[in-house]
Parts: structure tokens; sequence; C-alpha cells
């Protein structure tokens, strides 16, 4: 697997990457590589040039204060496994990043290039919906901050334009009485997603105030499960009551977008769905006390 | 002083080079000049090719040749097929290194390019312009023998490369016809693809003035290359050197020679220069060889009571587009053969046809026919208790081949080695804990947890075997292996062997071999393999055969030298022969073992020379061949523990028990390791692993993405013991256990997760036990019932 001759730039800084992508059309950014390394070799895609911005500081680590986390595209998922703040504030993400591929890979791999990518099998996508993540986005001439609900598109589809870079993801951090908990059935190859549920409840004493319950790997883009989270919200949270709301997740699950394959049909996984449901929830709400 | 190294687990010599990255494989020679050849493969699994255009790779950057099938013409013969399956009706179809008029399968080369780098002949497989004719494709080997399937070979009637049957004992349908019992089943073995660590390749170098070829090559064998390849690309075997540098890993897929090395050695004879190729992944998933492929249709006749009267079974073995090196020998000679397993079957047929399919070509894997025989029996007499009800574990006692230590017939012909089958199953259910694990089961069912027990009681025959049998059954070379043992004057040794490890360990093992038989310390005995220059003549490493054959020869050439050492000790001590003793690497009169010479000292003198026994011819050298009287066989009982998820179907190995007799063990720590990754590999064919073909002949699953193979946290840890019998027929003992696990643990995870869905009346799922198809096949029953 040799891949054709591409050009490579090595930026300095962002605005230095925003330029170059500028200046390059059918360019690609590099980051961990562990997304576009493999489809260079296979030469599914051949870019005029690589725009590597692996070495640019600014877009690394993790930082915090009360209410919002804020983490460089270029954190690695071995950080974000292993961050303590995430840990507390943002369980599901911590769980999640832990999940991804294997030691290599969460090791070089990182939440920025994740996300831009946006393969409907990541963990990373459904996490960030979940918890209501916001992606904030440069290029030469503007910054915007983007919600993840509009960030995702469709398969392997994102907002960001050509010129863009996705510089940070800011994620609210969890208020007393919250938790979220992220559950997935993996594909025992690639380790991805067939179904992942991210789950983030709220609640005063044993009723449920809120929930967010997004479920990935089963269509094209992330799916918030709106009527398993009404059924939850207002009830107590009884192992009945979950399993009622889990229940609802097929309603949710349009059968013109559930995905499959030679290893999991649609019919299985939007059927199963609701399995994974349950236990994200029961994840969720085990954390609370 | 160092026999006590022998029956211990020392660590492997090997690993330190091999985990520190320091070993040297065929990629990682480089020669001055080298050239890198990139093959261009075909895309579609069956069609004509109207033309091909090659000029503007020919002219791309860095190219310095591309040949087509029209340039081997007269130059390069066929990729032989060596198993020559006799009484079969076998149709070897051509098989041209480069498809000149048909592509067969996805993978067939259609042109070679070589240039100066890896990239640009990659670059220039780009730019040749291939006109194909897609034909339809087909890729089931039982629906490929219809008529009206899509035909691969002009010569080949309904794709049939060969019919073979086993019959023996009893007649077959007279003992179906007053059973009282029969159990029947229809299994899909499927395809599966080695994962050698290590993709195949080859390095040629040729010297024009001399007129020698060397070649590095990834292979098991590299005696069968150099005879083969001296056949097939015209260099005489005497011009020839095959060398296998560290080979990484092969499970049966670097035993045949490909038409990849045969092109390389061809570039490099015609271009004068060395000429490299080694494969990616992705073409390794469509190039190297595939294992398994069986559709089996089996039945079991049985009185009331639960005592097999017969087996009869038809097997379709999918053998792809081609027939490889020893493929044909594999789903008859090492599988038919084997199908009364542990058990007294008084009756038993097979019909076995292989069938050429627009897929891989087929070969050995890991078990290689023996892992699908043991299936079958294993499967029908699980069936068999469930029909009864009785325990699957009283039904196999039943049946065992009672204990024996010298020889047992079994109907389709062979005679066992040794065998004390419910020795093994007993030990099993004692360390299992077995029946609590039975009460454990029913109180789990009763909480609606649905937990399984499967057993696999299995014999192997490995230790390929006796020559004379070997040419019975058409295999075309010989199955002795051979060694010599050279001591210097100092007293170190090397170890030359025609066999050729490739990750197994046998440089420590053997060398445990010669310190206990000679009395020197392992570390003074470097082993050396893998050059067909300065090793003797073997057959190669597969079959579980290098310590079980190449041991033996080793063994036997250590007593050769301690002969002689004895009659020059005599010698220098001034004694009759008759007079002196040896103990551990000592020679001494009797009576006096503290004046004696140790195999050092006399080492010395026989390579000084200065006071050699009249007659006896200075050097202390010796060299054996070792041709088995019999193979050995192997054996043993495994327990896999399963609780399958009914809501999802996904199944959870809990815990894996194996009780494995392989005679006395050289290094218990080499066995269990061979043990562990055996078990390993078959837990992956119950439960992850298909090499899945679309209806046109693509390969779906055609990398690490896709092909599920076993990982360590998807496993719960392996639980070895071990009984101890020796073959008694081998200088040591020894039988070999390289495949045992693979060859035991399908059938025990299997007949695990029927056993946990019984409640649920399911009976069948179709491998792998993928989390769909148990989901399925538990909402299907639920329809039924």
């Amino acid at each position: 697997m040799f891949p054709p001759e591409i050009d490579y730039y090595r930026a300095g800084s962002v605005i230095e990457a925003a330029q170059l992508l500028g200046r390059h059309s059918d360019s690609k950014v590099l980051a961990g590589g562990h997304s576009l390394i493999p489809v260079l070799k296979l030469r599914l895609a051949v870019p005029s040039a690589l725009i590597d911005i692996g070495r640019i500081s600014e877009l690394r680590g993790i930082a915090s204060d009360s209410s919002i986390i804020r983490i460089g595209a270029l954190t690695t998922h071995s950080e974000i496994a292993s961050s303590a703040v995430i840990g507390q504030q943002a369980p599901a993400l911590a769980e999640a990043a832990g999940m991804i591929g294997d030691p290599a890979v969460r090791n070089r791999g990182t939440i920025g290039g994740n996300v831009a990518h946006a393969d409907p099998a990541s963990d990373l996508p459904q996490v960030l919906v979940c918890l209501g993540a916001r992606f904030v986005v440069t290029n030469s001439t503007a910054r915007r901050v983007v919600p993840a609900g509009e960030f995702f598109e469709g398969l392997m589809t994102t907002s960001l334009g050509d010129t863009d870079i996705l510089t940070a993801i800011e994620v609210p951090a969890a208020i007393p009485g919250e938790s979220s908990a992220y559950v997935k059935f993996a594909h025992p190859a690639s380790r991805y997603a067939v179904v992942g549920v991210a789950a983030k409840v709220s609640a005063e004493g044993s009723r449920c105030t809120a929930a967010s319950v997004v479920v990935g790997g089963v269509c094209p883009a992330p799916v918030r499960l709106a009527a398993v989270e009404a059924a939850l919200v207002g009830g107590d949270m009884t192992e009945h009551a979950i399993e009622v709301a889990g229940a609802r997740t097929t309603d949710c699950l349009d059968d013109d977008e559930v995905l499959g394959d030679i290893y999991a049909s649609a019919g299985y996984r939007k059927s199963v769905s609701r399995v994974w449901v349950r236990r994200a929830l029961t994840a969720a709400i085990g954390r609370l006390s | 002083m160092s026999a006590s190294t022998f029956g211990s687990g020392i660590r492997r010599r090997e690993d330190p080079r091999l985990i520190t990255g320091a070993a040297t494989y065929t990629d990682d020679i480089v020669l001055p000049g080298m050239l890198h050849a990139a093959m261009l493969r075909s895309p579609y699994a069956h069609a004509k090719i109207a033309g091909i255009d090659t000029s503007a790779a020919a002219d791309a950057p860095g190219v310095v040749a591309v040949y087509t099938g029209a340039d081997l013409e007269g130059e390069l013969g066929a990729a032989p097929c060596a198993w020559l399956l006799p009484n079969a009706d076998l149709k070897i179809a051509d098989y041209p290194c480069i498809a000149k008029d048909t592509v067969r399968y996805v993978g067939d080369i259609v042109a070679v390019v070589v240039a100066e780098s890896q990239y640009q002949a990659s670059d220039a497989l780009e730019r040749i312009d291939v006109d194909y004719e897609p034909l339809d494709a087909v890729v089931d080997p039982k629906a490929a023998v219809d008529d009206g399937a899509p035909q691969l070979h002009e010569d080949v009637q309904n794709n049939q490369a060969f019919h073979w049957t086993v019959t023996g004992g009893g007649d077959i349908d007279e003992a179906f016809y007053s059973a009282h019992v029969v159990v029947t089943e229809t299994i899909v073995q499927q395809r599966l693809i080695p994962n050698a660590m290590e993709p195949r390749g080859a390095l040629a170098s040729y010297q024009k003035a001399t007129g020698e070829l060397t070649l590095w090559n990834t292979t098991q064998n590299p005696h069968i290359v150099r005879f083969l390849c001296s056949l097939v690309c015209g260099v005489p075997e005497d011009r020839l050197r095959v060398i296998a540098p560290e080979v990484g890993g092969g499970f049966g897929s670097k035993i045949a020679v490909y038409p990849g090395d045969f092109i390389t050695v061809f570039c490099s004879k015609k271009l004068g220069v060395p000429v490299k190729w080694v494969e990616s992944r992705s073409e390794n998933y469509q190039a190297t060889t595939h294992g398994r492929d069986h559709v089996q249709e089996i039945e079991m006749a049985a009185t009331e009571d639960g005592r097999i009267i017969g087996l009869r079974a038809t097997v379709w073995a999918g053998m792809g587009a081609y027939l490889s090196t020893a493929a044909p020998g594999i789903p008859t000679i090492l599988h038919g053969l084997m199908l009364s397993g542990v058990y007294d079957i008084p009756a038993i047929h097979e019909d076995v046809y292989g069938v050429y399919t627009n897929t891989t070509p087929v070969e050995a894997y890991r078990g290689a026919g023996r892992p699908e025989a043991t299936f079958m029996v294993e499967r029908l007499i699980d069936q068999l208790a469930v029909k009864i009800e009785k325990d699957p574990a009283e039904v196999r006692r039943l049946n065992f081949i009672p204990k024996f230590d010298d020889g047992h017939d079994v109907v389709t012909g062979l005679t066992y080695d040794s065998g004390d089958y419910d020795g093994a199953l007993s030990k099993l259910l004692d360390e299992s804990g077995y029946d609590q694990l039975r009460s454990d089961q029913a109180a789990a069912r009763k909480m609606g947890r649905y937990i399984g027990l499967g057993l696999s009681t299995y014999v192997e025959i490995c230790g390929l075997g006796p020559s004379q049998v070997a040419g019975a059954i058409g295999f075309q070379g010989g199955l002795w292996e051979s060694a010599i043992i050279r001591f210097h004057p100092s007293g170190k040794v090397h170890v030359m062997i025609g066999a050729s490890p490739h990750g197994q360990g046998e440089e420590t093992t053997f060398a445990q071999i010669v310190a206990r038989e000679l009395g020197v310390s392992p570390d003074d005995v470097k082993v050396m393999h893998g050059d067909t220059d300065n090793t003797p003549m073997g057959w190669g490493t597969y079959g579980s055969r290098t310590t079980a054959v190449g041991g033996a020869a080793l063994a036997l050439a250590a007593r050769k030298i301690r002969d002689k050492a004895k009659i020059i000790a005599a010698h220098l001590l001034e004694a009759a022969v008759e007079d002196m003793e040896y103990d551990d690497g000592n020679f001494f009169v009797k009576g006096a073992p503290d004046s004696g010479k140790s195999i050092q000292d006399i080492a010395l003198m026989a390579n000084v020379a200065w006071n050699m026994p009249e007659g006896v011819e200075a050097g202390l050298e010796a060299t054996s061949f070792y041709d088995p009287p019999n193979f050995v066989f192997p054996y043993g009982a495994h327990l896999a523990v399963v609780e399958v998820d009914s809501e999802t179907g996904h199944v959870d190995l809990k815990r894996y028990v194996a009780v494995d007799d392989c005679g006395p063990q050289i290094n218990p720590m080499i066995v269990e390791g061979q043990v562990h990754g055996g078990i390993v590999q078959g837990i992956g064919q119950a439960l992850w692993e298909e090499g899945v073909y679309d209806d046109d002949g693509q390969l779906l699953t055609g990398s690490l993405l896709d092909y599920a193979i076993p990982r360590a946290d998807r496993l719960p840890p392996i639980e070895v013991h071990s009984t101890v019998t020796p073959s008694p027929h081998h200088p040591l003992g020894v039988k070999g256990i390289g495949e045992a696990g693979t060859i035991a643990s399908t059938a025990a995870v299997y007949n695990a997760v029927i056993d946990a869905l019984k409640p649920l009346g399911v009976e069948h799922v179709r491998m792998p036990l993928t989390p769909e198809r148990v989901w399925q096949s538990i909402k299907e029953a639920d329809e039924r019932s």
C-alpha cells in the first residue's frame, strides 16, 4: 500500500494552515492521520496537498472553568480518556474516548480529526451531540461556533467548509444532579460502533428533569432519540421506566436511514438499539447518586 | 549437568531478537542495485482478457520493465500442484503465473512492473490498461458443481477438481438402516483468511556470471521452494539457494510456492539484478491462500443408548480458482481419514468433492482438514446426547476407544499410536469442576441467563509422516527430516536442520534435545535452519511435524555422536569400549566416573585428531535422516463455557479449559504457548472470522477493518492442563502440539453456544456466531415454537 506522490506542508499556526488550505484547492488537513493516512495508502483519495496541523501547540490541551471544558482539536483520545476533569464533568466523553480503536490509535488519533472525518461508526459524534458540545471553527477571515447538532450533516459530511479548521470543542461541564454515560456495541474487527449510545440525565431525587439520548453507528449521522427522552422526563427513573423509554428507540429511527452491512443488517441494528439505549440510561442514572 | 533443561520451560532464545525488532525478515534485506516488483492483480473474479496495453507503464518514471503473460511463454512454467491425490479423478487446471487469456479470481496476476522504487512500481500499475470482458462468477463450492454454473476451466467439467472417498468398516447403509437414532446437520466451515504478522514476499538475486540465484522467501519450507523453483524457473537446483530468513508466522499460508515468487525469480533472471517483491496487507488478503471453505452434510447413526454405529458425510470443499501446492491433500487425507476421532465407529463413509470456484486458492490453514473433521464428529455427538437426553460427557465416554499404548486401528485405515481419551476427559471434568458448572447452569437458566458448556474431545494426526505413505497418497515429496550435529574443538555445537521453524521456538527446544542427549549446556548449541546452502534437506515446518520428525532426527544424530565419542573415550582411557559407561556428557570406565572424559574433551581430541583410535575418522559430527514409521496422534479434551445475551445475541466466552496430551513436553512453556495460540485461532473461527465474497466474487472482507481476528481483550484466561502419554514409536516419545488447540476449540465453543440456547429451542447457527446470527436464530426458534 503505497500512496501516490502528494505535496506536504507543515503549518506553524492556525492562520498559516487556513492560508495554505485556501491556496491549495482539494487539499486535506492532516492531524493524527488515523483516518486520512489509510485512505491515502489505499489510494481512495488523492488530495492535491496535505496541510499538517499536527505541531500547532495552541490546538492541543484541555482547559476548564466551572461551566465549560475546552478541548483543543489536537487533543488525543488517550488524553481525553485519562483526563480527570473530563472523567468527572463529562464522563460519557472520557468513556467513549477510551473505547476508540486500541491504545496505539488512542495515542495518536485526535478529537478534531475524528469529528471532522464524521465516520458514522465513530464514537465521539453521538457523545458530543448528547452533551451539547460546541465546535469552534476558524478560517482565514472569521471564527464561528457551531453547535454539535448542526456540525454533523450526514455520512462523512460536516458543516466545515473547504478552508475551515476545527480548532477546539467546548463541552458543558456537568452540573450537580446530572451525569452521562456511553455504551457501545463494537465491531469485532474495526472496533467502530455498530451501535453506540450516549445518554445524559438530570434528576431531582428520583425524578428525571432532563434527558439527552443520542445513538450513533445506526444512521449516517448521530440521531437524537427525542421520544426516548420525552418518555423519561418528568417521571421516576425506575427500571420499568427505563425499559419503557428504551422501547421508544425504534420510533426515532427512520428505516430509510438505518445502515446495514455484512456484519450487522439494518433490521438487526434497529432492533437491538433499544437494548443499548436502556444500558446507557441505566449506566448514566447509576452514576447520579 | 544439563539434562534438567529437558522438560523445563526455559525462555525462548528467539525472543530477544523478535521482540526488540532486531530480527531480519525478507523485506529487511536490501541489496545493491535492487529493483522492486509490483503485481497488477485482476479486479474481476472471472473475465476474459481482451487486450492489455502496458506502454504507458513502461514509460513511467523509474520503470525498468513490464511483463505480461505473453512474456513468460517458454520461460516460466505454471505454478505446480504437488499433491497428486490418487484414485480421485484429480483434474489439475493450468495455473499460469501471469494470467494470459482469462482471470479467475480477484487477485489473479495480469502483469508485473519492475521499477527503481516501490512507489514508482505502484504508480506504474495504474497506467496499465487491461481490457476485461467480465464473465459470470461462482463462489459457493456446492453451487459450483451444479449444471449451468459458470465454468472456470475448459477441461474441468462442473468445476470438479476431484472426487475422493473414504469407506471403512461395516456396511454404512446397513448401519443407518438399523439405527435407532440418526442425527444430521449441514455445516458451513466458512472460509478463513490466515493473518501472519508478516505478509509474503520474495527477493531474488541472479548472478549472470555464475548462473547462480539466491532467493530470500517468506516460506515454511525452503527446500521445497528450491525443488519447485528449479523446475518452474529453470535454475538448476545446485545453482539455486533458498533462504527463509526470519519468517513472521505462516499457519499454512507459507507452504505453497506462489506465482509471485516465481515471477520475482523470472524478473531477476531476465534483468540480471536483484528484484524484491513484498505484498501489502490488502494484497495478502486477496492473494495469499485461504483456509477451510467446506460445505458439509453429515449424519450419525446410533443405538438408543447412544453407541455410534455409523458416520456418513458429503463434503464440498472449495479449492479456489486453482489448486495450490498442497491443496488436494488437505480436505481428503488430512480430513477424511480422521473421521473416527477418538471414538470406536464401526462404519464410516465420506465423499469429498474438491471444487474450483472464483476465489483465492485454499490451502492448509492451522489444523488443515483436521479441525473440519473434528467439528463434524464433535457436533454430531453433542446432538446425539441431546436426542437421547444424556450428558455429552457420558455419550463420549460410551464411545471412546479404550486406553491403548501401542497401536489401535480405526476403520479409516489409520493406526493411532497411543491414547487414553477417557483419562483426558476425566481430568478435564475434574479441573473444570464440570458437575458444579452444570448445576450453576441450571440455576442461571431459572434466572433467565443462558450459560452453555461445550465439550470437544479430539485426536489429531501429525508428525507427517512416513515417506512411503507420502508416496502412496500422492504427495510429491518425502516426509522425512534430517539433522547434522557438529562439535567444534572448544566443545561448542552447531546443529543444522532441514526443517524451517518460523516462530514456534525450535531453536530453543532443539538445543534442549541436544543438551539432554549429549550433556552439553543448551547455551552451547547453535541451531541453524532456513538456508538450503548450509542445512541438510528437509521437507519443512507444517503439520506439527518439526519437533515430532526433525526432533527425532536430531536425537538420533546425537546418539550417533555419543557412540563415536564412546569409542574415542575408550581409546583415550585405554579401556575396552564394552567397559565404558556414559552419564550426562561424561564417558568413563565402569566404576570410575571421576576419571572420565567429558564430551568437550572428546570433541577437542576428535577435532585435532592427534590420537584417534584405528579406523575412526577425525571430527565429531553426525548426520541422521529420520523417516517416521507412523504418524503421531496427540489428543485431548477441551471445555468452553459461554454466556449468551439473548437480547442482542452476543456471546461471552467466560472460561476455557484444555487438557492436551502431546507426550513428554520438551519445553512446557512453549507447549503452553502453542496451545494458547491454537485455541485462540479456533475460537476465531467459531466467533469472529469469515472471508466473505459477494456473488460476483468480490472479497468483502478484504482488510483488518472487516475481517475480525481474535483480540486478547475478548478472551478469558485459558486454563491449560496436560496428561503425558508417550508415542511408542518415537525416539523421544513426543507428539506435535502446534495445531491441537485449533482442532479442538472451534467445536468446543460452538457446542457451548448451542448448549446455552437449548432452552430457547436453537439447534443450529451458522459460523461465525456473530451477534446477529445468534439473535436471528433465537428469533426463528421463538417463531417456530
